[in-house]
């Protein structure tokens, strides 16, 4: 009796959360049917007309199409690559240092981009990057002439994964440096009493101690593939620069919420999230299956 | 040999620190910066004479940020938007996170209601639905629509979950035996002995409110509804796209040169303000945030 109560009042806390997990992602999910329609703002969706497989034609039939994939793809596997390589580097560095005040200041500071968002971001930088900014000055006493970054295909999409990589490479090399904190002292001394050097330790004990940590994330970040970070692209982007830096999801916005055209908008969205979906399972089973991750 | 290992040692020492000491530097240049130009001169910000120290300094700026009503409307939609958003946050996590914490012989649906979980996570019906769901609510342009959609933090949820579940056993059996009920046992034992984690992932959620831009972009119709990530994401950051392809190079050189680049980064220190404020007790927190996340039974 007193159990079968406990048990009511359990559901009872799941119930508002529960609620508002229906209302505001169960019901969107009924929404994909709009991928399928003529859809035509201001007409009840169960009023609309079917389209079967038309928006999803014309979409491969765009031109669009295949650059924002491209754009995506090429913008979030350069994200992922120095995603890992930088805050890796910039963890054993730091693991080098035995000065407490220096480590702690430098930690302050690398870990702070991360938590600013892309708007102020890109405000900075727009006023650091313009033809008349500290950059091109800086240039200039190279006798460069001023290059208008945000305005340059050459460009963006090397500012783009420049900046993201400036932003977070302190954060993430968190869990780098707690597993450099991890490896176990003894290994070090059993080294050098064999007469291993710097490097050799390097080698031999801290890079082994790191690369099962390097290889689980590398792994999860497989399923981020097709996001190339919507926030910062938005905020930095222009028409100037879209055939090299317009994505999937500034894509889907301004066809959709700009332009009106919900269906083509939906479906272009869906078939990421399908895409998403089956690369993110898969990346979960490698990680299960090489590093025995579970989320839950 | 052994002079030469040391004198080797050392430099390489010298250059770790130099190397860290750049590090140091480029991280903390563009905020630096940014706060030099916005103690600047209109006229020397805009002739591109700032470096590392404001150049005739002065606070006109900050004095017309002062008279700004529209700024201090928006600042004021995101304090109150933190305040809303984060409470819910908080009290939504702790709620589903303690029954969920319970084994299966305990809570026979615990399963059903984790895998719904992970659906949720995994899939979305995109942008277009959700704002239509939210349109047909009739929230668009109430505080609602930026706090209810991402009301419940899922994986904040599985976070306080995994915690609780890493608790001794003991704490929840004496409970039982007390006869104390469910949410009586939630608030007086489990919330008090957790107090560092939920203050982790209470701080991140209120970052994340502070720092969303799009759905305030998207959701709210009138500029004086906007938090104010929106309204500086529209005022200071964004170029009009027709105005854009419409002008010549020069032109738009003009276009750039007459932007008030002082006004402008006061804005944003400003609103960076909040979080520098809250940065101590983040810095404080979110290594054991991380921690806690990999911590499973």
């Amino acid at each position: 009796m007193r159990s079968s109560k406990r048990i009511i009042s359990y559901h009872l806390m799941l119930l508002p959360g529960m609620l508002i997990l229906i209302l505001f992602s169960i019901i969107p999910m009924f929404g994909v049917v709009i991928a399928f329609q003529d859809f035509i703002p201001g007409i009840p969706i169960f009023k609309q007309s079917w389209a079967g497989l038309d928006n999803f034609t014309f979409m491969f039939q765009l031109p669009d199409s295949r650059r924002i994939f491209l754009n995506t793809i090429i913008i979030a596997s350069m994200k992922m690559i120095a995603g890992i390589i930088v805050p890796v580097t910039f963890a054993l560095f730091l693991n080098e240092v035995r000065t407490r005040w220096f480590k702690r200041w430098v930690q302050t500071v690398v870990y702070l981009p991360h938590f600013i968002s892309w708007v102020i971001l890109s405000g900075i930088m727009v006023s650091m990057l313009s033809l008349d900014g500290i950059m091109n000055r800086m240039l200039s006493l190279f006798g460069v002439e001023p290059i208008m970054f945000l305005a340059s295909n050459t460009w963006f999409r090397y500012i783009i994964v420049g900046s993201d990589i400036w932003k977070e490479f302190g954060f993430s090399a968190i869990v780098y440096l707690a597993a450099l904190a991890g490896i176990n002292p003894s290994l070090y001394e059993a080294a050098a009493i064999d007469g291993a050097g710097r490097y050799r330790q390097l080698r031999h004990v801290t890079l082994p101690g790191i690369i099962s940590t390097v290889i689980l994330l590398s792994t999860l970040s497989l399923g981020n593939i097709l996001n190339a970070g919507f926030d910062q692209v938005f905020n930095l982007y222009n028409p100037l620069v879209y055939s090299t830096g317009d994505i999937i999801d500034t894509y889907v916005y301004r066809i959709g919420l700009v332009d009106g055209q919900y269906g083509l908008a939906t479906a272009v969205g869906l078939l990421k999230s399908v895409i998403a979906i089956i690369l993110i399972a898969l990346s979960y089973k490698l990680a299960a299956k090489f590093a025995n991750y579970r989320i839950f | 040999m052994v002079q030469s290992k040391t004198w080797l040692s050392r430099s390489t020492d010298i250059g770790i620190y130099l190397f860290l000491t750049l590090v140091f530097c480029i991280s903390l240049f563009p905020l630096w910066y940014t706060v030099a130009l916005s103690f600047s001169d209109k006229s020397a910000a805009n002739a591109g004479i700032v470096s590392l120290w404001p150049v005739g300094f002065n606070l006109s700026s900050y004095r017309i940020i002062l008279e700004d009503h529209k700024f201090f409307s928006a600042f004021f939609v995101s304090v109150k938007r933190v305040v809303i958003g984060g409470a819910i946050n908080l009290i939504l996590t702790v709620l589903m996170a303690y029954p969920l914490a319970r084994d299966r012989s305990m809570f026979p649906g615990r399963n059903m209601y984790m895998w719904f979980l992970v659906f949720c996570m995994l899939f979305s019906g995109g942008l277009i639905p959700l704002y239509m769901t939210i349109a047909e609510l009739h929230m668009l342009d109430s505080i609602w629509a930026l706090v209810l959609p991402g009301a419940v933090p899922i994986f904040n949820v599985i976070l306080i979950m995994n915690f609780f579940r890493n608790l001794p056993k003991e704490l929840e059996e004496a409970a039982i035996v007390d006869g104390s009920g469910p949410l009586h046992t939630l608030v007086r034992i489990f919330i008090p002995v957790s107090l560092p984690a939920l203050a982790t992932v209470t701080l991140f959620s209120i970052v994340g409110h502070w720092n969303a831009f799009f759905d305030g972009l998207i959701y709210m119709n009138k500029p004086d509804n906007y938090p104010l990530q929106t309204y500086i994401q529209q005022l200071v950051v964004r170029i009009d796209p027709e105005l854009l392809s419409s002008l010549t190079t020069d032109q738009l050189i003009q276009l750039l040169k007459a932007s008030d680049k002082t006004l402008n980064s006061a804005k944003l220190v400003v609103a960076m303000i909040p979080l520098l404020l809250i940065y101590p007790f983040l810095q404080k927190y979110f290594i054991h945030g991380i921690v806690l996340g990999s911590v499973k039974e």
